[in-house]
């Protein structure tokens, strides 16, 4: 297993090994699976479609629909304009969506397809919409995709009235359907009028019922998404996922917006509970400070066996900085914070946490691979590996407990029912953690040594 | 089966050039094909008589993948076999990568099977994407002729497509064969045209004078050879063709730095105007 990852670390420029990112159109799709009635559309060759769809297939255990535009040759070389008239026809005709939200690919993106000139150009059906947004996936990743395809719906169809709705506009970043529903207790906790966007909550952890229903009844509607334009103010989760929709709306609309690290752990949920405490001008909500002590008070009963204990955290920036974060209040070392997507401001908030915790020799990288993860807990040992599904070959090859979280996780099921944001959210992945450590101090303990009180 | 491809300028006579050149060694018996590699297809309109060549890339939107070589090639002056890949229309789709297709069409349909002398390669304009590079990689066209006259722009032009011919003159096997000046009419051009191609390792293989000839034959949907076999202007297409045909000096071009090329200019050019 992975027996050939050499220790010796090189510079490399173009090469990624395992890599802790995929394309942009899988975020595209699964911020448009979040809307209401929409069907998510590649613009491109129908391998990329099938492949997006079986990404997130894989990590939700769901169906995902989504439709192409089905290139062949010529339409490389005439461009895609002709094959997105004809889908949009057929896919409102066959399937009848609210909606179709259309990404690129990076073969109609390398063409040169003018999306907007073609969306203009087609007969829409009264009543129905086409938005788009572009997503090539030689530049950046799911992340830029998801916040792209959000702005793409923002700036196609959020309207100002004029009259503000008194809603608060919340976009949860890129997370679980099970998070945003943990997001939404909150919210409504705090008695608070909002619109989540994306919202795959009811969409990709829809119950079985015996029918198939190829538009669940979740997501963020239509007439939400228009509102967003009247909202007093936008909550952004997520510092690396969420600024730029929430910049496009302010933009556009003027709706002021906070940006706020995802609400992993204690302090940064607390940020979350602050920021909507002063929105809401309320108190927080008594049972949410309950859940606040309960993750504390667990936290001091276990805090012997993982005090001092070295973690790897990889995945997605913004989830991989709070679960840094919640690590570090468990009286851990994140010894190294890995994303594949690339942005400098990992770095700089990760020191930042770093910093405030005042913890030593721990590295956090940008445009990083699983590969170099691996060089550097072979050169250094880290106690648990904290991530996606991508790094099961690591662990076992350095026999390491490995506690999955983000997205996508590949291997286990029913995952994405459960948060790990918020307090509860919180408790859960310190249980998982400290069980983590806990079964392997079993596992390696002498018969003697196996402790039935811990 | 030598496989030539035919380069230069937008607007240098290049698709003029190879039909007139082409019909020159038709003429000689040769055995010969021409692709035009130009989304506007223009390149075979002299061969066959103004006729409109359905062009592949057209075919294949409208038949799809599954249409016989005799809708794309025909036969005219000489025997000469014309074929057009055509392309999209300006500001719409990829013309690099419809050449890449035709090409490959052309291979699949089995147009490189029948006995032929020459496949001429007629490509609009520079080598700017990997998809004009097409006749000269994977080791089809092997040797290149670049159109140019004693003009600046185009002498750049000439110095840019030797770098695309030395990228791919190890992996492709391109060798450039020659310069064919088109006369511009400009002070010192051939002295000028010569000294550049001498300077990239090659050789100025024919100077075809300025003649109205061209025009009129062009006119009548014809080459000079056929409009007017016995006119001088025929005599230097045929001069053309016969030293294409004998050519023995195949070079990886050695392109000037933007310095030299400059310089160049003055010493023959402008030098020269004063």
């Amino acid at each position: 297993m992975l027996d050939l990852t050499p220790a010796k670390l090189a510079e490399r420029s173009a090469l990624r090994v395992n890599p802790c990112k995929t394309c942009q159109p899988v975020g595209a799709m699964y911020a448009a699976l979040g809307v209401h009635r929409c069907l998510p559309h590649s613009h491109g060759s129908q391998g990329c479609a099938s492949y997006h769809r079986t990404l997130l297939s894989r990590h939700f255990k769901e169906p995902a629909a989504a439709s192409t535009s089905s290139f062949t040759e010529g339409a490389s070389v005439f461009g895609g304009g002709a094959n997105l008239k004809a889908s949009v026809r057929n896919v409102f005709d066959i399937y009848n969506p609210d909606i179709i939200a259309v990404h690129t690919t990076c073969l109609s993106e390398t063409i040169g397809d003018d999306l907007k000139a073609f969306i203009q150009d087609i007969d829409i059906p009264e009543g129905k919409l086409v938005v788009h947004t572009n997503t090539p996936s030689y530049v950046g990743s799911h992340i830029n995709g998801f916040y792209n395809m959000m702005t793409g719906f923002i700036s196609y169809l959020a309207k100002s009235a004029g009259t503000p709705n008194g809603k608060l506009a919340v976009f949860p970043g890129f997370v679980n359907p099970g998070d945003m529903r943990e997001i939404k207790r909150i919210l409504k906790a705090f008695g608070a009028d909002f619109t989540l966007f994306p919202d795959t909550s009811g969409v990709l952890d829809a119950p079985m019922t015996g029918r198939y229903e190829m538009y669940p009844s979740g997501g963020t509607t239509l007439a939400e998404i228009a509102g967003l334009g009247d909202c007093t103010a936008t909550l952004a989760l997520g510092e690396l996922t969420s600024d730029e929709p929430a910049n496009a709306l302010k933009r556009k609309h003027g709706v002021p917006y906070r940006l706020l690290p995802l609400p992993i752990g204690v302090s940064f949920t607390d940020r979350l509970m602050i920021a909507l405490s002063k929105e809401k001008k309320v108190e927080v909500p008594t049972e949410l400070e309950e859940e606040r002590g309960q993750l504390v008070d667990v936290m001091l009963d276990a805090h012997f066996h993982y005090s001092g204990k070295k973690a790897a955290v990889f995945g997605d920036p913004d989830t991989v900085l709070g679960l840094a974060g919640l690590v570090l209040e468990m009286g851990m070392i994140p010894k190294y914070l890995l994303t594949g997507t690339s942005g400098s401001a990992f770095v700089k908030l990760a020191e930042n946490l770093f910093r405030r915790h005042e913890v030593k020799d721990c590295l956090a990288r940008e445009s990083a691979d699983l590969f170099e993860l691996h060089q550097l807990i072979k050169n250094g040992k880290v106690d648990i590996l904290i991530g996606t599904s991508y790094g099961k070959q690591i662990a076992k090859a350095e026999d390491i407990p490995f506690v999955r979280a983000g997205i996508p996780v590949l291997d286990r099921y029913g995952h994405s029912y459960f948060p790990i944001v918020g307090y509860r959210g919180g408790l859960r992945m310190l249980e998982r953690i400290s069980d983590a450590l806990l079964d392997r101090q079993d596992r390696d303990a002498a018969d003697e040594d196996l402790e039935l009180v811990m | 089966m030598r496989q030539v491809a035919i380069y230069g300028k937008g607007g240098i006579g290049k698709s003029t050039t190879t039909q007139n050149l082409t019909a020159g060694l038709g003429e000689m018996g040769k055995k010969i094909m021409i692709v035009g590699c130009d989304p506007k297809a223009d390149s075979t309109r002299l061969i066959l008589g103004g006729l409109a060549q359905r062009t592949v890339l057209d075919t294949l939107r409208e038949e799809g993948e599954d249409i016989e070589l005799d809708l794309v090639m025909k036969d005219g002056f000489a025997g000469i076999k014309c074929v057009e890949s055509g392309g999209p229309e300006p500001g719409v789709g990829c013309a690099g990568r419809g050449i890449i297709t035709s090409i490959g069409l052309l291979e699949r349909l089995g147009a490189y099977t029948d006995p032929l002398d020459y496949v001429f390669y007629d490509v609009l304009g520079d080598v700017v994407c990997g998809g004009f590079a097409m006749p000269i990689r994977e080791g089809k066209a092997r040797e290149i002729y670049i159109v140019a006259s004693g003009e600046m722009m185009a002498l750049y032009a000439a110095n840019n497509i030797s770098k695309g011919i030395q990228k791919y003159a190890n992996t492709g096997g391109v060798r450039l064969g020659g310069i064919i000046c088109n006369s511009r009419k400009v002070d010192g051009e051939a002295e000028l045209v010569s000294a550049f191609a001498k300077e990239l390792g090659s050789q100025m293989i024919h100077f075809v004078p300025r003649d109205n000839m061209v025009q009129r034959a062009e006119i009548n949907k014809k080459t000079v050879i056929d409009f007017n076999p016995e006119c001088a202007q025929a005599n230097e297409y045929r001069a053309l063709a016969g030293k294409i045909d004998q050519n023995g000096m195949f070079v990886i071009p050695k392109p000037l730095k933007q310095e030299r090329l400059e310089e160049l200019l003055m010493e023959h050019g402008l030098l020269e105007a004063v």
